[in-house]
C-alpha cells in the first residue's frame, strides 16, 4: 500500500473529496498507518478524540459503552471514516471502537489536519460544504421523521407513553 | 581498633569543641597527609613576594652577581684577541704562565672566548628559567589564595557580586604577576648595578662629564613618576571598567531569555556601548600620557648629549679637555642609555603590578567570610549529632534593614520530624539557611548536640548535616559523581601508581607544597563508604538503588541507563548479560505472539522500519565518517552504489519523492512547521529541487550534472520503507539495498573499519544504547501500542535477568550537562534530596526541595524521605503548609517571627495561622 493508494481512498471519502489533490496527499502523508489485532481499541468511548481513521483493511465495531455493558451499534468495513468528527470538535468520543479481525487503518491526526485547514481555506470551504450537505441531509430525515411521528399520531390518536 | 579507640578516646577529652555522642565514626590517625593551611593575602605585593619567595630572590641574586666576572670578561676578550693576538708584536706572548706563539695564542684566546659564550649563555638560560619558576610559583600561590579565599565568601557576596568580575581577576588580570615577581629584586639591582659601574666609569674619566651625564636623572626621576602617577589611576579605573564588561557578558547570557522576551536588546548593545567608550576615553587618555611621558622622557635623555657636543666639544677645542676623553664618555654615555631605560620600564611594571596585585587584594576581603580554618580543619574524628537542636534568639538582619528573621527561640529533638511553614517572605527560607550555618546569624545562638553550631568545623557540619535547596546545584559530570559529592571530603584511600606515576606525582606533590597548595591526590579514592554505611563499591551501588526508590527517583535513571551506552571491554559480564537479554527478548515477543511490533536487525533481510541509510550501513557509526545524514556524500558508499548500478536508481528515486514533496508542500510558508516534521526536504531548499526537477523533465535525470545529481541522491537516504509510503521502496530495490550492504561490508578498506559497529546478532555493540543493544531492531510502525508495549516488555524481561540495577548503574553515568541542565529542575530536585540522605547525615534541612514535583510524586518523595530519616531530625520548609499534616512538629513563621508552634491537630484550628495559610493554598 503506497501513499497514491490512500490518497484513492481518501479522495473516495466525501468528506474530503472536494479538497485539492496536492493537499489531500499531504494528508495523506502526514497520516500514520496503524495495525491493530482483533479486539484492540481503536479509540476508547469518553477519552479525548483526537485523530480520525480511515479504514483500509477489516471491519470495525462501534461500540457504546453502556451502564448495561458494552453494546455493539454499527459495523464498519473498508474504505470507510470513522469518528471523523472527532477531528473537527473538542468533545470526547461518544462511543468506542474496536478491530473486529485484523485491521489496518490510516490515522489522520487532529493537530496537522486543523493546522492544514487553517492553512488552506479552500480546503475548509470544501469541508463546510460537506458538512452543509450532511446537515441538509439531515434536516430533510428529521423533516421526514417528524413528519412521520404526526402522521402516526393523527392516525393513532393520542401519542402513546414510553 | 580498640586501642586506638581509647587512646583516641582519652585525647579527645582534652580537645576543645569535642562533641560528645556515641561510638566513633571514622578513624584518620595514621597516614594522615599535613593538614592544608590557611592562607592569608599580604596587602602589598612585595611582602607578599618576601613573605613566600626571600630565600629564592636571594639566590636569585647571588646567582646573577656570580654571573658579572663573566660577563665583563667576556666583554674584554674581544679587545684582547684583536690588538694582542691577531695585531701583537710581541710573541712569544705568556698565558697562565705558559709561553704560546702568535698562532696557538690566538686559537687559545678564541677557544676561551667560545667558553665564555657558552658560560654567559648558561647562566643565561639558569637565571631566567630560574626567575619563571620563581614567578610560576608564586602565581600558582597567589591563585590557589585568590580561590581559597572565594571558597569562604558569604553567599551574600555572590548575591551582590557578579562571578563575572572575579574570573578574570584569578584568570587574566594575575597572569602578569608571575613575570614581575621574578625581576622584582632581580632587575633593579642588575640593571642599578650596571648603571652604577658606568656612572663611576664616567666619574673617573672627568668628574664634570660626569657630573652633566646624570645631572637630569633627578629631573627624570621626579618627573616620570608625577606622569606614571596619573596613568597608574587610569589604569585602575580601567580594570574596574573592563570588569564591568565581563559582568555585562555575563548577565546577558543568563538573562538572553528576557533580552529577546522583551525586545530589550537595543538598550543592552546601547548600554555595553557605552561602557566601551569609557574605555575608549580611558585607554585613549593613557595613550596620551604615556606616550607624553616617553616623548618628554627621551627629550631629557637627549639633553645630555647635547651638552656633550656643545659643552664638551667647546672644551677641547679651548683644549681643556682631550679629544679621546670626550669620546670615551660619549661612547659610555650611550652604554648608559639602556641600563637606564630599563630600570625606567621595570618602574612602570612595578607600578602596574603594584596595583592589580593591590585591586585584586581588595576585592578579595569581603566581610563576613568564613574563617579559612574552619572551612579545611580536619577534626580527629567526627561524631554523630545527637540531643537537640536547640536556637535561641536568633536574628537575621539583611543590610541594616529590618530583620528578616527576628529573635526566634525553638528547640527540635534529633529524632523529631520538624515542618516549617510560612508565606513567602515570612523568614522561613533564610531560617533553613541560617540552621545549615550557610548564613551567619546577625545575633542569636544556634546549639547542636550542646556545642555551639559557629564553632563546629565545616567538616562537622558539611557531614553530620543535610541541606537541599529549592534550586540545587549540579556539577557537569556524571549523575553518580553528583551523588557522590557528599561522599568525598578527604582522600580515603591512595592511588595505586606505578613507578613512574609515583615519581611523576612524587614531584608534583613537591611543587604543590612549594606553592603553598594543597597536597591531596585528586586520583585517589575520595569515596567514604563508612559515611554512606556500607563498606565497599558494591554494597554503595546497592544503597544508590535504595535510595533513588526511596524517592521515587529510580525510574528515570533506569531511563537515562536504556538511552546510555556501555563500553563492554570494561564491563565484559555485563554486556554479556544484556546479550541475553537480548536473546530473551526475542522468545518473550515469539511467547506474547507480538513478534510483528518489532522488526528485528536480520543481515539477510531488509528492515522496512529503518531507514535506507541503516540499511545500507548495517551498523552503528562511530565518529563523523558515517554519520547517517551524510551517507550519501560518503566515498565507501558511492563507490558500492556505482559498483552495483544503484545509483541511479537511487537518483532517480529520489527524483521521485522530491516530486511528491515539491507538490505536496507548495504553497506553505517556508517556516511551517510540517517542514521540520514532515518534509525530507528542508524548506529553503525547496526553490533548488523545483529547479532540478524541472531540469530532469525532458532529459531525465541522466541530463542533469553531477552536482544535481548528488543533490538528489541524498533524499531516498532518510526513507523508512513502513513509514513513508512513497512506493519507491519496492521489493526489488530492497533486494539489491541488501546487496549493497553485503557488498559494502566486504569492501570496506582498513582504515574506515574503526569508523563503524556493524550488527551483530552475536554480539554487543559498544557504539549503541543498552535499548537498542538489548531491542535490537526497530519498533514498528504503525502497530497500535508498540511504543507503549514494547518498553513494557523490554523492562520485565530486564527484571526477570535481575538486570535492572545494572541498568540504573549505566544511568549514574549519565552526564548531567553544565550546571545540570540536561536534568529537568525536578530531576535536579531528586537527585540533589539523594545526595543528601547518601551521606547519612544527623539533621537533614530541606528549603522548599521538592516545590518542582507534582502532587503525586511529592507526596511519594515526601513518604519514602520521612521512612528514610525516621530517628533522625528532619527540619523541612515546605512551599505549601497542608504538607504539614504528619509532622511531629510545625513551626509557623511570619513576618521573621515564629508565631505559632505545636502539632498540627493543636494548630489547625479556627483563626490559627496555621489554618489562614492553607485557606490561602
Amino acid at each position: 500500500m503506497s501513499l497514491a493508494q490512500e490518497y484513492e481512498l481518501l479522495r473516495r471519502v466525501p468528506f474530503f473529496a472536494e479538497i485539492e489533490p496536492a493537499k489531500l496527499k499531504l494528508l495523506a502523508f502526514m497520516s500514520e498507518r496503524v495495525g491493530f489485532d482483533d479486539g484492540k481499541l481503536l479509540c476508547r468511548q469518553g477519552d479525548p478524540g483526537d485523530a480520525a481513521y480511515l479504514i483500509i483493511e477489516g471491519e470495525v465495531e462501534i461500540v457504546l459503552e453502556g451502564p448495561a455493558g458494552p453494546l455493539t451499534v454499527a459495523t464498519i468495513g473498508a474504505n470507510e471514516i470513522v469518528a471523523e468528527m472527532a477531528i473537527l470538535c473538542d468533545s470526547p468520543r461518544n462511543a468506542s471502537v474496536r478491530a473486529k479481525g485484523r485491521v489496518v487503518a490510516l490515522r489522520i491526526s487532529k493537530e496537522p489536519f486543523m493546522r492544514m485547514v487553517r492553512e488552506f481555506p479552500a480546503m475548509a470551504v470544501s469541508i463546510m460544504r460537506e458538512l452543509a450537505q450532511r446537515l441538509d441531509s439531515t434536516n430533510n430525515q428529521l423533516r421526514t421523521a417528524l413528519s412521520e411521528v404526526q402522521r402516526l399520531r393523527n392516525g393513532a390518536g393520542a401519542p402513546t407513553a414510553h | 581498633m580498640k586501642s586506638m579507640t581509647a587512646m583516641a578516646s582519652s585525647a579527645e577529652a582534652l580537645r576543645p569543641g569535642f562533641i560528645p555522642g556515641a561510638a566513633p565514626q571514622t578513624d584518620f590517625a595514621a597516614e594522615k597527609p599535613p593538614q592544608p593551611e590557611a592562607n592569608d593575602l599580604e596587602p602589598s605585593v612585595y611582602r607578599f613576594i618576601l613573605k613566600h619567595s626571600m630565600r629564592q630572590q636571594i639566590l636569585l641574586l647571588l646567582l646573577t652577581l656570580s654571573s658579572f666576572p663573566f660577563l665583563y670578561y667576556s666583554l674584554d676578550l674581544p679587545k684582547t684577541i684583536v690588538n694582542q693576538a691577531i695585531g701583537g708584536k710581541h710573541f712569544p706572548a705568556e698565558f697562565l704562565g705558559f709561553e704560546f706563539d702568535q698562532v696557538p695564542y690566538l686559537m687559545i684566546l678564541s677557544a676561551l672566548f667560545i667558553a665564555l659564550v657558552f658560560i654567559n649563555g648558561a647562566f643565561k638560560y639558569f637565571i631566567n628559567t630560574y626567575k619563571g619558576q620563581i614567578g610560576e610559583r608564586m602565581l600558582r600561590r597567589f591563585r590557589y589564595s585568590l580561590y581559597q579565599r572565594l571558597l569562604c565568601f558569604p553567599l551574600s557576596y555572590f548575591h551582590k557580586n557578579s562571578s563575572a568580575q572575579i574570573i578574570p581577576m584569578i584568570t587574566v588580570e594575575c597572569e602578569q604577576l608571575g613575570g614581575f615577581i621574578g625581576d622584582a629584586f632581580n632587575l633593579p639591582l642588575f640593571q642599578g648595578g650596571q648603571l652604577l659601574t658606568m656612572i663611576f666609569f664616567m666619574f673617573m674619566q672627568d668628574p664634570i662629564l660626569g657630573v652633566a651625564a646624570i645631572a637630569l636623572y633627578p629631573v627624570q626621576g621626579y618627573v616620570i613618576p608625577k606622569l606614571q602617577f596619573k596613568v597608574n589611576q587610569l589604569g585602575k579605573q580601567r580594570i574596574r571598567t573592563v570588569r564591568q564588561v565581563a559582568d555585562r557578558v555575563q548577565e546577558s547570557a543568563a538573562g538572553i531569555v528576557e533580552i529577546q522576551a522583551n525586545d530589550t536588546v537595543k538598550l543592552r548593545l546601547t548600554d555595553f556601548a557605552h561602557i566601551l567608550g569609557i574605555i575608549y576615553d580611558i585607554r585613549f587618555e593613557i595613550y596620551r600620557r604615556k606616550f607624553f611621558a616617553k616623548f618628554l622622557n627621551n627629550f631629557i635623555g637627549q639633553l645630555t648629549p647635547f651638552f656633550f657636543y656643545s659643552l664638551g666639544g667647546y672644551l677641547v677645542i679651548k683644549g681643556s679637555l682631550s679629544f679621546g676623553a670626550l669620546v670615551a664618555v660619549i661612547a659610555a654615555y650611550k652604554d648608559l642609555a639602556s641600563p637606564w631605560k630599563e630600570l625606567l620600564d621595570f618602574y612602570q611594571i612595578k607600578e602596574n603590578s603594584r596595583i592589580t596585585y593591590e585591586q585584586i587584594v581588595e576585592q578579595f576581603q569581603p566581610s563576613g567570610m568564613t574563617d579559612a580554618r574552619l572551612l579545611l580543619e580536619e577534626p580527629e574524628r567526627i561524631m554523630p549529632l545527637t540531643g537537640e537542636l536547640s536556637v535561641a534568639n536568633l536574628s537575621l538582619a539583611e543590610d541594616d534593614r529590618a530583620r528578616v528573621v527576628d529573635a526566634v527561640n525553638f528547640t527540635v529533638k534529633l529524632d523529631e520530624h520538624a515542618a516549617v511553614i510560612g508565606q513567602s517572605g515570612s523568614g522561613k527560607n533564610e531560617l533553613a539557611l541560617l540552621l545549615a550555618r550557610l548564613v551567619r546569624p546577625t545575633s542569636g545562638r544556634i546549639t547542636i548536640g550542646g556545642a555551639d553550631l559557629a564553632e563546629l568545623p565545616v567538616a562537622v557540619v558539611g557531614r553530620r548535616i543535610g541541606y537541599v535547596s529549592a534550586m540545587p546545584y549540579l556539577f557537569a559530570g556524571t549523575l553518580r559523581d553528583n551523588l557522590l559529592l557528599g561522599l568525598r571530603h578527604l582522600p580515603m584511600r591512595p592511588a595505586e601508581y606505578d613507578e613512574a606515576t609515583a615519581r611523576r606525582r612524587e614531584r608534583q606533590l613537591y611543587e604543590a607544597r612549594r606553592s603553598g597548595n594543597i597536597e591531596f591526590d585528586l586520583h585517589a579514592d575520595w569515596i567514604d563508604y563508612q559515611s554512606a554505611g556500607v563498606s565497599d563499591q558494591a554494597q554503595l551501588m546497592d544503597r544508590i538503588a535504595e535510595v533513588l526508590a526511596r524517592i521515587d527517583f529510580e525510574e528515570d535513571v533506569y531511563g537515562l541507563g536504556l538511552r546510555g551506552r556501555l563500553d563492554p571491554a570494561t564491563h565484559p559480564d555485563l554486556a554479556e548479560h544484556l546479550l541475553e537479554a537480548r536473546q530473551a527478548l526475542a522468545q518473550r515477543l515469539v511467547a506474547d505472539g507480538i513478534t510483528n511490533l518489532v522488526e528485528t536487525y536480520d543481515p539477510e533481510r531488509y528492515n522496512s522500519n529503518a531507514t535506507v541509510a541503516e540499511n545500507l550501513l548495517f551498523g552503528t557509526p562511530i565518529g563523523p565518517t558515517f554519520e547517517l545524514d551524510a551517507l550519501a556524500d560518503n566515498i565507501h558508499v558511492r563507490r558500492v552504489l556505482d559498483k552495483l548500478g544503484l545509483t541511479d536508481d537511487l537518483v532517480e528515486a529520489g527524483r521521485q519523492v522530491a516530486a511528491t514533496m515539491t507538490e505536496m508542500f507548495a504553497g506553505l510558508p517556508p517556516e511551517h512547521e510540517f517542514f521540520e516534521q514532515f518534509s525530507f526536504i528542508d524548506a529553503n531548499a525547496l526553490p533548488e529541487f523545483a529547479a532540478i526537477l524541472t531540469a530532469a523533465e525532458n532529459g531525465g535525470t541522466q541530463a542533469l550534472d553531477r552536482e544535481q545529481r548528488d543533490k538528489l541522491l541524498s533524499v531516498p537516504f532518510k526513507l523508512v520503507a513502513a513509514r513513508h509510503r512513497l512506493g519507491v521502496l519496492d521489493e526489488a530495490m530492497q533486494q539489491r539495498l541488501l546487496e549493497a550492504r553485503r557488498a559494502f561490508r566486504e569492501e570496506l578498506p582498513e582504515e574506515a573499519r574503526g569508523q563503524i559497529e556493524f550488527f551483530d546478532p552475536a554480539r554487543y555493540n559498544a557504539a549503541a544504547s543498552l535499548q537498542d543493544n538489548i531491542l535490537f531492531g526497530k519498533i514498528a510502525y504503525g502497530e497500535a501500542d508498540a511504543t507503549v508495549r514494547v518498553p513494557q516488555v523490554l523492562g520485565q524481561v530486564l527484571d526477570a535477568l535481575s538486570l535492572r540495577s545494572a541498568v540504573i548503574d549505566v544511568g549514574l553515568d549519565y552526564h548531567v550537562g553544565t550546571a545540570g541542565s540536561r536534568l529537568s529542575l525536578a530531576q535536579r530536585q531528586r537527585a540533589a534530596i539523594a545526595r543528601a540522605l547518601l551521606k547519612r547525615p544527623d539533621l537533614l534541612i530541606l528549603n522548599e526541595a521538592t516545590g518542582a514535583l507534582d502532587a503525586p510524586a511529592q507526596a511519594k518523595a515526601m513518604a519514602g524521605l520521612r521512612q528514610e530519616m525516621a530517628g533522625r531530625g528532619l527540619i523541612w520548609v515546605l512551599h505549601r503548609a497542608s504538607l504539614a499534616r504528619n509532622f511531629d512538629r510545625v513551626l509557623v513563621m511570619s513576618a521573621g517571627k515564629l508565631q505559632e508552634q505545636g502539632r498540627f491537630e493543636e494548630l489547625d484550628r479556627k483563626d490559627s495561622l496555621t489554618a489562614l495559610l492553607m485557606a490561602a493554598e
